[in-house]
């Protein structure tokens, strides 16, 4: 399409209106968090006195390293279990001929589409009956249930381009449709497998109220959850600078893994929801 | 125009072709077998931490049930649901809730459509407004609204400052405009890439056409694009408006509810977690889980939204 140069430019313009307003609160944190104490209050956009004291502080108190650890261990162990079930699930959905499977994604469906605090109420009576509350299995139970709806979704719509020849070869040679599963088809799956695993992680990463609902000391508290409580040193002194500078540690990492996969994320967004 | 909701048709085509047989082979048997013993692991999680659950939530919410007096639980009926659908903090919360749905799904919808048809028009910079769009989505929702909230507050906020020390999160209305902004800046990019992947179905050929009889630019989005993007457009609009109807995160940080400007799942988490109430908290669980599954009712009846990978079914 041959585009005027007035149209050049209104695409351009557009684009560059898109990146400063996706851009600009994430500045702004970054900012906070460089910010001295005497002049977080001032109200400009740039520190005007850069500091790393905020970042030093934070890594010395337990409140934050040990809720570090909790986010990373709870959302790996999770996202672990979730894509392990749900690629099972997937492979059936996507390859065999069974009664029952309609079913299946009703029901997933009907658990993305679950409001989580119709669950909190319940879970946190539940898991304090099974002695579970505060724990991180408490937490992991319920962000693998999180993960597994939007899982089977991405990973069965994945599993359908698999070039599905080669199980028949190997079936042909006479491996068993288990040993063509974990032997061919396992390996071939392993690319979408990654990119539902980067969803899933984003998912439990991300997550609040199950974090402050099934928490209640550091033992299990996350990264998320335990900024919600961060105080000051002192009641005189906000917690402005802390929060900023442990929501840009959380928040870096988590930036630069998804533009670095950023194909794969958006080919895994869309996956499940457009085909079709 | 037709009103072509109320007519669906079974895709006859799609019918799995079957071999007259009257008995399944030993093949068939065995992947039965297979097919079922690898989706037991997920269905017996989903149904554990999510179907059981709802039914204690029932049943809980059935219980006079005071966390501090728990030997004092007792069976007391519909009463937990007359006092929640009585009283007008369920009513505040609803009508704030409905607002913010409403309204931030419109905006996002408008604005996901212009981003998505920029980033499909575009072609030398598709890369860089998509790495952009992906940093909402990447973000900690806790994050993103810590950031809004510090950006409003009078005195350390830049957006305050430019707005003449506005202090919006401190009056109901325009502190629900604040959290609307904050929703909508969050999950446009989201709803973009789900319309994107919409755009990329609508055959290039057609709107050729039109453009050769004349069509305007308008004409051919109205008339070409948006009808066949149909699909798209309600998965997308049905999967965010269950999303946004759900909201916690962002007004628990911008408010924590105050100034009147809870959601029904933030008035849930203070009856159980303050006033430690785990009957009405339960009364109102359920109350949500209705409300959600009623919008889904209808958008899947009323607008004729295929539930997304019910292709896969068969």
């Amino acid at each position: 399409m041959a585009a005027t140069s007035k149209q050049k430019v209104g695409w351009g313009t557009a684009n560059v209106l898109v990146i400063l307003l996706s851009i600009i609160p994430v500045l702004w944190i970054v900012s906070l968090s460089f910010k001295d104490p005497s002049t977080i209050t001032d109200g400009s956009f740039w520190p005007k006195q850069w500091t790393w004291d905020n970042y030093s502080g934070i890594f010395k108190t337990s409140e934050f390293t040990r809720a570090l650890v909790n986010s990373i261990g709870i959302a790996l162990i999770s996202t672990a279990v979730a894509v392990a079930v749900a690629s099972m699930a997937a492979y059936a959905v996507a390859r065999l001929r069974f009664p029952g499977k309609g079913l299946l994604l009703g029901t997933s469906l009907l658990i993305a589409m679950f409001p989580a605090i119709s669950l909190v109420t319940p879970l946190f009576n539940i898991e304090r009956n099974l002695g579970i509350f505060d724990t991180w299995i408490g937490l992991i139970i319920p962000y693998v249930t999180l993960g597994l709806p939007l899982a089977i979704y991405t990973l069965s719509a994945f599993f359908r381009e698999i070039p599905w020849e080669l199980e028949k070869a190997a079936k042909v040679d006479g491996a068993t449709p288990l040993q063509a599963f974990l032997r061919v088809v396992a390996p071939l799956a392993a690319p979408g497998m990654f990119t539902t695993a980067i969803l899933v992680f984003i998912i439990c990463w991300n997550d609040f109220l199950f974090a402050i609902s099934l928490t209640s000391t550091l033992r299990a508290r996350t990264v998320p959850a335990a900024i919600g409580f961060f105080t000051g040193n002192s009641q005189f002194e906000s917690p402005v600078g802390s929060i900023a500078a442990a929501s840009v540690i959380i928040t870096i990492p988590i930036i630069i893994f998804v533009l670095f996969f950023q194909r794969r994320i958006v080919a895994g967004l869309t996956a499940g929801a457009v085909k079709g | 125009m037709s009103v072509d909701s109320t007519v669906v048709t079974e895709p006859v085509a799609t019918k799995p072709v079957r071999e007259p047989k009257p008995k399944l082979s030993e093949g068939a048997r065995a992947e039965r077998r297979l097919g079922w013993m690898l989706c037991a692991p997920a269905a017996i999680i989903m149904l554990a931490v999510a179907a059981y659950p709802i039914g204690y939530a029932i049943y809980l919410s059935l219980q006079r049930y005071d966390l501090r007096f728990p030997d004092q639980a007792k069976f007391i009926g519909f009463e937990n649901y007359v006092s929640v659908l009585t009283s007008p903090f369920w009513w505040d919360a609803f009508e704030n809730t409905v607002i913010i749905t409403v309204v931030s799904v419109a905006i996002e919808f408008v604005l996901g459509m212009a981003l998505a048809i920029v980033m499909h028009r575009t072609i030398f910079t598709r890369g860089i407004v998509r790495t952009s769009v992906l940093i909402p989505y990447g973000i900690v929702t806790v994050v993103a609204a810590y950031s809004w909230q510090y950006a409003w507050t009078p005195s350390t906020g830049y957006l305050s400052k430019l707005f003449g020390d506005a202090a919006p999160l401190t009056d109901r209305w325009q502190a629900i405009g604040v959290i609307i902004l904050a929703e909508v800046w969050k999950t446009t990019a989201f709803m973009a890439l789900l319309l994107m992947a919409g755009l990329a179905l609508v055959p290039e050929d057609l709107q050729k056409a039109a453009m050769v009889d004349g069509a305007t630019a308008w004409q051919r989005f109205t008339r070409i694009t948006l009808p066949l993007m149909k699909p798209a457009i309600l998965v997308a609009l049905l999967f965010r408006t269950l999303d946004a109807f759900r909201i916690f995160d962002n007004i628990f940080i911008l408010t924590s509810g105050g100034h009147n400007t809870g959601s029904v799942s933030i008035l849930g988490y203070d009856n159980l977690f303050t006033a430690l109430n785990l009957g009405i908290g339960s009364a109102i669980s359920v109350l949500i889980f209705i409300c959600v599954a009623i919008i889904a009712f209808l958008f899947i009846k009323g607008f004729g939204a295929s539930a997304p990978g019910s292709d896969l079914r068969g």
